[in-house]
């Protein structure tokens, strides 16, 4: 056995990098995840068949697909069809997004259907349309059901930022794939490297626990 | 006040409603009783439209709601509706519940609408209860917060689907004897009931259900004493 001590102190500032990386793809990935995950949630509650069978495939081709082939299509497949090539960073964001959107559109249509069908007829009766009865009942009540899932999605996508490695994304894992290029310490490094993680994981569940408990969820 | 005609309903193939045909005056209170799955708390849904109607006509205050290019909401504004679990929204206080509709239906100030909740409050005996939320309540207050939240918007008609089914025996009463008096105040009223006391005593007129049709109507004399149904013999001899 050979430690090397002081290699797990070399990579922190390669792990420093990757963890700004990491940070801000899941943040703008599952932001903009939220965004898509709202509507095509909504889309796939619409009476509208077509629309909702729309939002339908999306979920089904997201979660019956691992997100490595998502990423390699989307990198490597889409820009040799169309023939230009597109920075991993950006790739990075958008495969993100989409995937989480998937995600996050099923915990959007759950926490809707979830919440008591009196209450949109309450709403209804007293006169109110479907899009106020969807904004001041139905929508505060499923947004209160939905935080634990999208607590868990987060941390799901931020963990799968990992996976951005195979492209040259310098998130985390890519940072220490270089570090150890150089210096061999694959241990120091991917010890690091689950600390690392573990920093920005424990404090949101930690703020997901703490919400959860404050909205009485 | 309401006007029926040859109504139908269906769900799927199942047909749930058979042509009724039905009148209520205004501040007249009409209970509706039967057995259950005789199709009542559909009926007294068709009359917001809450189901859809398959085939006939429902005239509130002469328009007809049946009729797809009517304007419902602004119908139901006026058609207040109290249900038998409540369906008061949890994640709103009592005055919260009460004010949320007209507040946001309504142009009066906001203001107006506050003190004329928290009249409607007081009316049902809850005041000291505005800023509680509804989880800490019984179920007969429940039940009258319910009722207030319905009135806020001054309705017209009020439709009651088994408002006391849901509560424990001691509460019931306080939840008629605020109906009893909505109806001596003149209120229209829908009333589908299991509370045969309720009926004879503030009814003016019964509709009895059976299987989706209207068997026997008319004053609470003529159905539970002088009944010329034998159906309706065998309901009341069932349950009085």
């Amino acid at each position: 056995m050979n430690l090397s001590p002081e290699s797990m102190i070399d990579v922190i500032p390669y792990l420093t990098t990757g963890l700004w990386y990491t940070f801000i793809i899941t943040i703008v990935g599952v932001a903009v995840g939220c965004v898509i995950g709202t509507i095509f949630g909504f889309m796939r509650l619409a009476q509208n068949r077509l629309i909702s069978t729309i939002a339908g495939i999306y979920v089904e081709v997201v979660r019956g697909t691992p997100l490595l082939a998502q990423i390699f299509f989307l990198h490597f497949g889409i820009p040799n069809l169309i023939g230009f090539s597109m920075d991993a960073l950006i790739s990075g964001y958008i495969i993100l997004a989409i995937n989480s959107g998937a995600y996050i559109a099923e915990i959007v249509r759950g926490g809707v259907q979830s919440v008591d069908k009196g209450q949109l007829e309450a709403g209804k009766s007293l006169g109110l349309n479907g899009l106020q009865t969807m904004r001041y009942i139905i929508w505060p009540q499923a947004v209160k059901i939905m935080i634990p899932p999208f607590g868990n999605q987060f941390i799901i996508s931020l963990k799968d930022t990992s996976l951005l490695a195979t492209i040259a994304v310098g998130e985390l894992i890519y940072q220490a794939q270089q570090f150890t290029a150089l210096t061999f310490d694959a241990f120091e490094a991917y010890f690091m490297v689950c600390l690392f993680y573990l920093i920005i994981t424990i404090p949101a569940s930690l703020l997901l626990r703490f919400t959860e408990r404050r909205l009485g969820t | 006040m309401i006007k029926v005609s040859n109504l139908h309903k269906s769900f799927g193939d199942n047909e749930v409603l058979t042509d009724i045909t039905a009148e209520v005056d205004a501040q007249e209170v009409v209970c509706v009783i039967g057995p259950s799955g005789s199709g009542k708390s559909t009926f007294l849904r068709c009359l917001n439209r809450l189901e859809d109607i398959t085939q006939g006509e429902v005239l509130i205050d002469e328009v007809n709601i049946a009729d797809p290019n009517t304007d419902i909401n602004v119908v139901r504004q006026d058609v207040g509706m109290v249900f038998q679990h409540f369906n008061l929204f949890p994640h709103k206080s009592v005055l919260d519940n009460v004010m949320l509709a007209p507040t946001k239906l309504k142009r009066d100030s906001k203001e107006e609408i506050q003190s004329r909740c928290l009249n409607l409050l007081e009316k049902v005996g809850l005041s000291d209860k505005a800023e509680a939320y509804p989880s800490s309540l019984s179920g007969g207050q429940k039940q009258r917060v319910a009722i207030a939240r319905a009135l806020a918007m001054n309705p017209k008609v009020m439709l009651f689907d088994e408002p006391t089914s849901a509560l424990d025996p001691e509460l019931v009463g306080d939840v008629l004897a605020v109906m009893k008096d909505l109806a001596n105040e003149g209120m229209t009223m829908v009333v589908v009931t299991h509370e045969m006391g309720f009926a004879k005593e503030v009814g003016d007129r019964v509709f009895f259900m059976d299987e989706g049709r209207m068997v026997e109507e008319g004053t609470p004399t003529q159905v539970f004493d002088e009944t010329r149904h034998e159906r309706t013999r065998e309901f009341l001899s069932k349950i009085l």
